[in-house]
């Protein structure tokens, strides 16, 4: 297998608007979309605007959408495109564009400050913390998010709603916050903290409506509906409606209060 | 002259990897308002690319573990360079960074008994390194992350403003530390975003930025690795230590080109994978060097049975530190035993069932799945050696972390020399992170707020020099053309900053690479002289918005002045050791154990003057300060010094005939 011409369209501009540029480029064996836009960089667009840091699916910078599917130009290979077939790449739709395929992702900063931290349990100092593996499990799975934001982006609360973004966290931020809710130490509920109404209240838990969109496009392979979302879902109903569950927090409230 | 926007904090922090954010953690809390300025996003530092673990002697996994232990792990890593007080601060500190790490939210794989699991790692003699499967770097930067955003989070209910007291300027870039006479009094630096300048003025500033691996062609680091601290250091006037030796990572991918370099976690030969030639020959066991001897198994069979039963058997030879096993890669490579694409295979698919494979290894899993189409639970790995990291880096005290020569700078994680000694054992480096991250944030906190009431000023000449030096690049084509009128002097069109940087990374592959020869090393320093008058030429199309082009141009000044110390380091120690490797020195020499080389800039002018005068840059130079009157004599001084006997406790820790492989006579007998 050798090199090949292929076609490109890359979206060029910035927040004055743009558009799809042409390019034929160069593509070599076992390359991936990102040695791609590196080749036009390097060769014909040297101001190309681009982020990217680790070029091993581990840091999650250069998060695109290619042929309009939300990916990690790092993690796509040339490979699975047919070799006279045109491939776009434009920048995430749901996020203010910078310039080319650099957006202003700032959204998600600023949904990860309204989660509230972990609370380390009161009376165990450091090193004694015992955790049993079985009880780890679940919430290191969403401890393998990447942060690339491939889930904020499809996921069509935001994506076509623009509106939605003040009362909705995004699925990444739900996932969250189900991690620190089934982290076994965290002790926000002795702050009076209740996380799951908050996933609910606060982080708009309510707009999610399962579609599994954030699932389909997450590189790390994490079921973020299914193992974070729908349980975090079933836990603030619970919550919510169980008038035992209300009573019991009620008298607790009550009497930690004083 | 532009007007700059200028804020003054206490401490600014440059980089957010696990150093920096642990620095500006500690800052942070002991009442500074603590800036930090990193080159990415938030929370996307070369870190997250760390896999194997956090090396801490907890003893969770074998009871005879301690901090005696570990030290002595690392002073043999390193053949006895390290800054040994360095290395007994971090084997004694490791284990609270990562407890604390824990109070903070981290996750570690536990054992059977819900403590820390720990997992063994080349060089390391009892399992030591804390980890969440192969992506522990990703666990340490998102817990970081997370308590700076606590902090954040406190900092809201009391002031309304998240970013009081801690505030992180992604994807900024710091191309000048300022000073006030000797001592340090801020930062310069542009939005990338935006291409706007900025300064920080602040008393204390903690340079984190890692590593130089992008002066390389292959590879594991990521493209911020462009030697930004080091010369940013450099440039104030603080010199680097030991900048010769340079980690060959054993296992990097070799196919296919596009992935050349990515790394292959230890973790796969730590849990029981086994390199392997085109002969199906297990080679490591004829390249066990002398001083390892007595601790490394002889036969497949004893090596396969220390997995099960460690305290009565001897490690595989495949645990050898990286240096050695890099070594033997490439020899093997060299001989024609090497595999299809040019390295060796490592396999783990004959050693352990693939459901395990996928637990224990998940991104290795991935990663080969993904970007080779190799399923590693079924056939093995081709991997060769690729840049991995640099034991070299800012000389520093071992206590406090502050570069010699200019108060007020600090520096910790991959940037700051001396603790690795010639080389790293892995999992060395993330505890490395928070020990010294912590220490550099106390140590520039306490620093900062005695100057409290007399803060040094951000001098307006430095300033314009430094915007002026950053603005070069656009005007690169006038000059050029300025240049063809005076006849003579150049006068060529201006250089792509893209090609120069290809070169560079081929000049230091081939000629400063794994083996190193004194002919190679002398054109090297020929051909990064030439580079380096052509980068002056470097220019740059387009504005000043988001321009990659632009951000690289500035970027080669850090990489030649890099390149060059390592070059001119590597030509001076005329020995092998560690991750240093001549050709034409093949052997260890224990006269030059107790030898430091120190680089400094020629002309401490040429940076932002160190001692009063104008204040100024010699030139607007975006290589450095010196114009290019003697190339091969370049920009850098070395300096030889003899180093600290270690101290009698510490040395009691090894048996004497141990020693004697190491020391010189008359240290022995000291």
């Amino acid at each position: 297998m050798s090199g090949y011409q292929a076609r490109f369209k890359v979206w060029r501009g910035d927040v004055d608007g743009g558009g799809l540029e042409d390019y034929r480029v160069e593509v070599d064996e076992g390359e991936v979309v990102l040695d791609v836009i590196h080749r036009i960089q390097a060769t014909q667009a040297p101001d190309l605007a681009v982020r990217w840091n680790c070029k091993a699916g581990k840091c999650g910078s250069c998060s695109a959408e290619v042929n309009g599917r939300p990916r990690l130009m790092c993690m796509t290979r040339m490979s699975v495109f047919d070799r006279a077939e045109t491939v776009t790449v434009t920048p995430l739709r749901a996020f203010p564009v910078v310039r080319d395929l650099v957006t202003d992702v700032g959204f998600n900063y600023r949904k990860a400050r309204e989660v509230p931290a972990f609370v380390p349990p009161a009376g165990l100092g450091p090193g004694e913390y015992r955790m049993m593996q079985e009880d780890v499990d679940r919430p290191q799975e969403f401890r393998k998010c990447i942060e690339c934001f491939l889930c904020q982006d499809t996921c069509h609360v935001v994506r076509d709603h623009e509106e939605n973004k003040t009362a909705f966290a995004g699925p990444r931020f739900l996932m969250r916050v189900a991690e620190l809710d089934m982290h076994p130490l965290d002790a926000a509920a002795d702050t009076g903290l209740d996380r799951e109404r908050a996933a609910q209240e606060v982080h708009g838990l309510g707009y999610c409506n399962i579609t599994k969109c954030c699932t389909e496009v997450c590189p790390e392979g994490i079921k973020i509906t299914d193992n974070a979302l729908i349980p975090l879902k079933e836990r603030a109903v619970d919550r919510k409606y169980d008038p035992l569950v209300w009573l019991g927090s009620k008298i607790r409230r009550r009497g930690a209060g004083g | 002259m532009s007007v700059v926007d200028r804020q003054e904090w206490d401490v600014v922090v440059v980089g957010a990897g696990g150093a920096g954010l642990r620095a500006a953690i500690e800052a942070r809390e002991r009442g500074c308002r603590t800036a930090v300025v990193c080159k990415s996003l938030f929370g996307k530092a070369h870190t997250v690319m760390a896999e194997g673990g956090i090396a801490a002697a907890m003893a969770n996994a074998n009871e005879h573990d301690s901090w005696q232990v570990h030290f002595r792990d690392t002073l043999r890593g390193g053949k006895f360079l390290n800054q040994w007080r360095m290395a007994e601060l971090h084997a004694q500190e490791a284990p609270d960074r990562v407890w604390e790490l824990e109070t903070w939210g981290a996750l570690f794989d536990r054992t059977k008994d819900g403590r820390i699991s720990q997992r063994n790692f080349g060089g390391h003699e009892y399992p030591r390194l804390a980890h969440v499967g192969d992506r522990t770097g990703l666990e340490l930067i998102r817990t970081l992350q997370q308590k700076v955003v606590a902090l954040q989070q406190e900092d809201f209910r009391e002031t309304g403003d998240h970013e009081a007291r801690l505030k992180v300027f992604q994807e900024c870039t710091v191309t000048r530390v300022l000073k006030d006479g000797d001592r340090v009094s801020g930062v310069f630096g542009y939005e990338r975003e935006s291409g706007r300048f900025f300064v920080l003025e602040a008393p204390a500033v903690v340079i984190a930025t890692g590593g130089i691996g992008k002066s390389f062609k292959v590879t594991s680091n990521s493209w911020e690795y462009t030697g930004d601290g080091h010369a940013l250091a450099l440039l104030a006037g603080a010199p680097l230590l030991n900048m010769e030796f340079v980690q060959f990572h054993p296992t990097g991918m070799v196919w296919p080109p596009s992935v050349k370099g990515i790394l292959v976690t230890e973790s796969v030969r730590g849990d029981g994978g086994v390199l392997r030639n085109s002969e199906g020959d297990r080679f490591m066991f004829r390249y066990v060097p002398d001083v390892f001897k007595e601790k490394y198994a002889e036969t497949e069979e004893e090596a396969d049975r220390w997995y099960d039963d460690p305290d009565h058997h001897r490690r595989p030879p495949e645990l050898l530190p990286r240096d050695e096993v890099a070594r033997a890669i490439n020899a093997e490579v060299k001989a024609g035993r090497g595999s299809p694409h040019g390295g060796v295979f490592l396999d783990v698919s004959t050693r352990m069932p693939a459901e395990v494979i996928r637990r224990r290894l998940p991104s290795m899993y991935h990663q080969f799945k993904e970007l080779a189409d190799v399923d590693i639970t079924a056939e093995a790995m081709e991997v060769g050696p690729t840049c991995h990291y640099v034991m070299g880096g800012i000389a520093v005290d071992s206590d406090s972390a502050a570069a010699r020569g200019v108060p007020g700078l600090y520096a910790a994680g991959e940037v700051a020399g001396g603790m690795h000694g010639s080389n790293r054992l892995g999992g060395n480096s993330l505890s490395d992170l928070l020990v010294f991250g912590r220490r550099a944030g106390r140590h520039a906190a306490e620093y900062a707020a005695a100057l409290a009431g007399a803060r040094p000023r951000a001098d307006d000449a430095q300033v314009d020099a430094a915007a002026a030096e950053a603005l070069r690049p656009f005007s690169a084509e006038a000059e050029a053309d300025a240049a063809h009128e005076d006849a003579g002097a150049g006068g060529r069109p201006p250089e792509n900053p893209y090609t120069l940087h290809q070169e560079l990374q081929q000049t230091m592959n081939d000629l400063v690479g794994i083996i190193r020869r004194e002919g190679e090393m002398r054109q090297a320093l020929v051909k990064l002289a030439e580079l380096r008058v052509r980068a002056r030429r470097a220019g740059v199309e387009g504005h000043r918005q988001f321009n990659p082009g632009w951000h690289l141009a500035l970027d080669l000044r850090n990489m030649l002045l890099v390149s060059e110390c390592v070059a001119r380091a590597a030509l001076e120690r005329t020995e092998s050791r560690g991750g240093h490797t001549r050709e034409d020195h093949p052997a260890m020499d224990r006269a030059w154990r107790r030898i430091n080389l120190l680089c400094t800039l020629t002309d401490p002018t040429g940076g932002l003057a160190a001692t009063g005068g104008t204040g100024g840059l010699a030139a607007t130079d975006p290589t450095g300060g010196l114009t290019a009157a003697d190339p091969v004599s370049g920009r850098i001084r070395l300096t030889r010094e003899t180093t600290e006997p270690v101290r009698p406790d510490l040395l009691a820790l090894f048996d004497k005939e141990e020693l004697v492989k190491y020391l010189a006579e008359e240290e022995l007998y000291e």
